[in-house]
């Protein structure tokens, strides 16, 4: 025999205490997730009675949807990188150090949360850079598409740095781009043969050393014998990296820059260093913009459909199936609610496939409940007394409800692991629907179903869509 | 009880009909790619208070541009949609500049041929990971049948349901690019494994009826066992498919139009699923149960 997996054996719920605590905590979770989804009417309420009450409550904890580029408008670039210039250097630290660079850039645009991935398929390096509600595209694609300039700055001295600082306050208008502190050198990434994380000999502690070409070697020695006690300012892209102080005059072309930094940030500096001595050149081979109201229209229209598919699923399901049939609609009804819930937690990003996935599921949640109660009904017909139909009808069901469900499981996984990020989020919607479906019928409509009065409903067999009992109860 | 399993031959007759149209339809007219799978731009534009220029009027605007393959097509009362070769930044932007500056850019993409081949690939691959998944479960969920066909022939007669469900939307998709340029994209491929996925699901619910029959009533003949599993999940099947197909029609109506095609072939896929989870799948066990009590 194989391992008895219903839900009797293993949650053991038979105690009519028991069910009535899961209703009781299914309701309470639900109204929280609702709340979740909806802060506001938390937040209008408490508002209310924040008036009379002499503690004052708290606002609900607000979380936005997530929604993709289709939906709440955007660009999506993908950049296919050459990394054949950087032989020297791992092929995946130069991608990082470009993802860096990139990054340091788009923030500079004040898009809210961009994404930018690194992509290794085909034996191609990729970038992917996602812009959400971004105006200006063109100029964002120049911007990032620029080679990263890497450059050495040397500290000017008091008597400079306090003349630009008076005349920036004074507003001359000349002054005011200077950087008060440092200035120019002609050292600059272009001297730099390589950058790497190495721990040093005495202290153990992570530093960063890096290797200068001939002429490189010759500048930075002159460079650190005019300015030792002093900082150097290693600026990327015009914004400074690092400055660290210079010890002694290096020659030879070789320099440590150590510090109390830990693995990860000797690492990121190793690679912003690599990342302007050696640029990696990016070439845009896809875009993608939507408007955002083509994504408002797209999203409205979305949820408009949600609302009325899930409408035309409740209907159906109390025509066909009387009570339970308003049991499963309650029971879709926290489901909806707390996949909802748990696309804002987790948080899913919603596309306009993925909210297609969802409306799906909601048409597939009902599966289960479905086939639990044409099991009941089959098991209530051969004369069963209602409750043990009811327990029966779902110990018989969870087998099929198990075994179909995996098939769909298999397919949103693959989708999930073999494809491209747009698919990928209706795989996600679409996979978590359908484990939540599954317990929302174990959990949900069976509590629901059994804390009723089952006595009373056994003397209206209409109610429970079974026309004639054909034969009378058995025990 | 209907006489499903008895009335067979009449369920394969229309099946066939519908899988050979749709090989045909796919040999004669092939599939029409969306650019997602061969490269190209798209631009969507709408222009403000329904002034929206005669096409040719455009093409000519373009001219200096000498984009490739360029087609224009409207949509709706002020919106255009142009078609062409996969271009850069440059171009795109001279486009607006041309088209003027007070139109709405909807949407624009422009894809490199190498992401298409790349997603092709992907593509397939997913497609036969999925098979091959679905087929080993298939197979380990009925390892304890034995009697009288043993489980490897429930997972076969799941892969000609399947191969069943997926060849008619795509015939359908064959006979929509060919008449009215309906392209296919990576949601075409994602359709196409729902269904996949749907199509398993709801043969396995009738399967694992006649797996439990099996054991509940000895004395009956093989084929009029499944002829009373097929009979006791009816009413599910149907209700389930129902209750989907409720949900589509809702997204199809009401929902977006990049949509409407993804949807249509997941309504078409999944009537046909049912259909062969009913009328394919279980007759198909009863005839090489027949068969092969006669040798």
């Amino acid at each position: 025999m194989a391992p008895d997996y219903s839900p009797d054996k293993l949650f053991k719920l038979n105690a009519a205490k028991k069910v009535r605590l899961t209703v009781f905590a299914v309701f309470v979770i639900a109204i929280i997730a609702a709340f979740f989804i909806y802060p506001s009417a938390w937040d209008k309420a408490i508002n209310k009675i924040n008036v009379i009450s002499p503690v004052a409550l708290p606002n609900f904890i607000k979380t936005p949807f997530k929604l993709g580029l289709d939906l709440a408008g955007g660009t999506r670039l993908i950049y296919s990188a050459d990394v054949s210039g950087v032989k020297d250097q791992n092929p995946a630290s130069a991608m990082s150090g470009l993802r860096d660079v990139i990054e340091r850039r788009v923030n500079l645009f004040g898009v809210s949360e961009p994404v930018i991935e690194v992509e290794h398929s085909a034996s191609q390096w990729r970038l992917i850079v996602e812009l959400a509600g971004i105006k200006d595209i063109s100029q964002a694609i120049a911007l990032i598409g620029e080679t990263p300039f890497l450059e050495f700055k040397e500290q000017r001295d008091d008597t400079e740095t306090q003349k630009i600082l008076n005349e920036q306050k004074a507003g001359n208008k000349e002054y005011l781009t200077q950087d008060p502190y440092f200035k120019a050198t002609n050292l600059s990434g272009k001297y730099i043969k390589s950058a790497k994380v190495e721990f040093s000999q005495n202290t153990y502690q992570p530093e960063v050393s890096v290797q200068f070409d001939g002429e490189g070697a010759k500048i930075f020695e002159e460079l650190t014998k005019n300015n030792v006690g002093k900082q150097l300012g290693i600026y990327l892209d015009g914004l400074p990296i690092s400055a660290p102080v210079v010890r002694e005059p290096i020659s030879g072309g070789s320099a440590v820059i150590s510090g109390k930094f830990n693995i990860d940030e000797a690492k990121k500096l190793a690679e912003r260093l690599n990342a302007g001595a050696l640029p990696v050149p990016i070439r845009l081979i896809s875009q993608d913009s939507v408007g955002a109201s083509l994504g408002q229209n797209s999203l409205d229209k979305s949820v408009k459909a949600g609302f009325i598919g899930f409408l035309a699923v409740a209907i159906f399901m109390i025509l066909y199936y009387r009570f339970p049939g308003i049991v499963a609609v309650a029971a879709l009804l926290i489901y909806t609610t707390l996949v909802l819930a748990l696309f804002k937690l987790i948080p899913v990003t919603l596309t306009l496939a993925g909210v297609a996935g969802f409306i799906l599921s909601i048409g597939m949640a009902v599966d289960a409940n479905v086939l639990i109660f044409e099991r009941m009904k089959e098991e209530f017909r051969a004369g069963k007394v209602l409750s043990s139909a009811i327990d029966d009808g779902f110990a018989r069901a969870w087998f099929s409800i198990r075994d179909s469900n995996i098939s769909t499981l298999i397919t949103t996984l693959v989708l999930y692991y073999f494809t491209t990020s747009v698919v990928k989020g209706f795989a996600l919607t679409l996979g978590i629907g359908v484990i939540m479906s599954m317990f929302s019928a174990i959990f949900v409509t069976r509590s629901f179903l059994k804390i009723f009065p089952v006595d009373s409903l056994e003397k209206l067999p209409w109610l429970m869509s079974v026309k004639n009992l054909n034969s009378k109860p058995q025990t | 009880m209907f006489d499903i399993i008895g009335k067979r031959k009449i369920y394969y007759t229309i099946s066939a009909v519908f899988i050979v149209a749709s090989i045909i339809a796919l040999f004669l007219w092939g599939l029409e790619f969306g650019i997602d799978f061969k490269g190209g731009s798209i631009l969507e534009v709408a222009y403000p208070g329904n002034k929206r220029p005669e096409t040719n009027q455009i093409i000519d605007s373009l001219k200096p541009l000498k984009l490739n393959d360029l087609r224009i097509s409207p949509v709706g009362d002020n919106g255009a949609n142009f078609r062409f070769k996969e271009t850069d930044e440059a171009t795109h932007q001279e486009i607006i500049k041309i088209l003027g500056g007070n139109i709405e850019e909807r949407r624009f993409s422009s894809i490199g041929p190498t992401i298409g081949t790349e997603l092709k690939q992907k593509s397939i691959k997913a497609i036969i990971i999925v098979l091959f998944g679905i087929s080993l479960y298939i197979a380990w969920a009925f390892r304890k049948v034995s009697k009288p066909l043993s489980s490897w022939r429930y997972g076969v007669a799941t892969l000609v349901a399947l191969f069943h469900d997926l060849v008619i939307p795509v015939g359908l998709f064959a006979f929509l690019g060919h008449f009215y340029g309906v392209e296919i994209g990576t949601n075409f491929i994602v359709a196409l494994l729902v269904i996949l996925g749907f199509s398993v699901h709801d043969t396995i619910v009738v399967f694992d009826r006649i797996r439990e029959n099996l054991k509940r009533y000895v004395s009956l003949d093989f084929v009029s066992l499944i002829n009373q599993s097929v009979n006791e999940t009816l009413m599910r099947s149907i209700n389930t498919s129902l209750t989907v197909l409720l949900t589509l029609l809702a997204l199809y109506v009401f929902g977006g139009e990049s949509i409407r095609y993804f949807v249509l072939a997941l309504m078409v896929g999944i009537f046909s699923g049912t259909y062969s989870s009913i009328f394919i799948a279980s007759p198909l066990l009863a005839s090489w149960f027949k068969v092969l009590n006669k040798s």
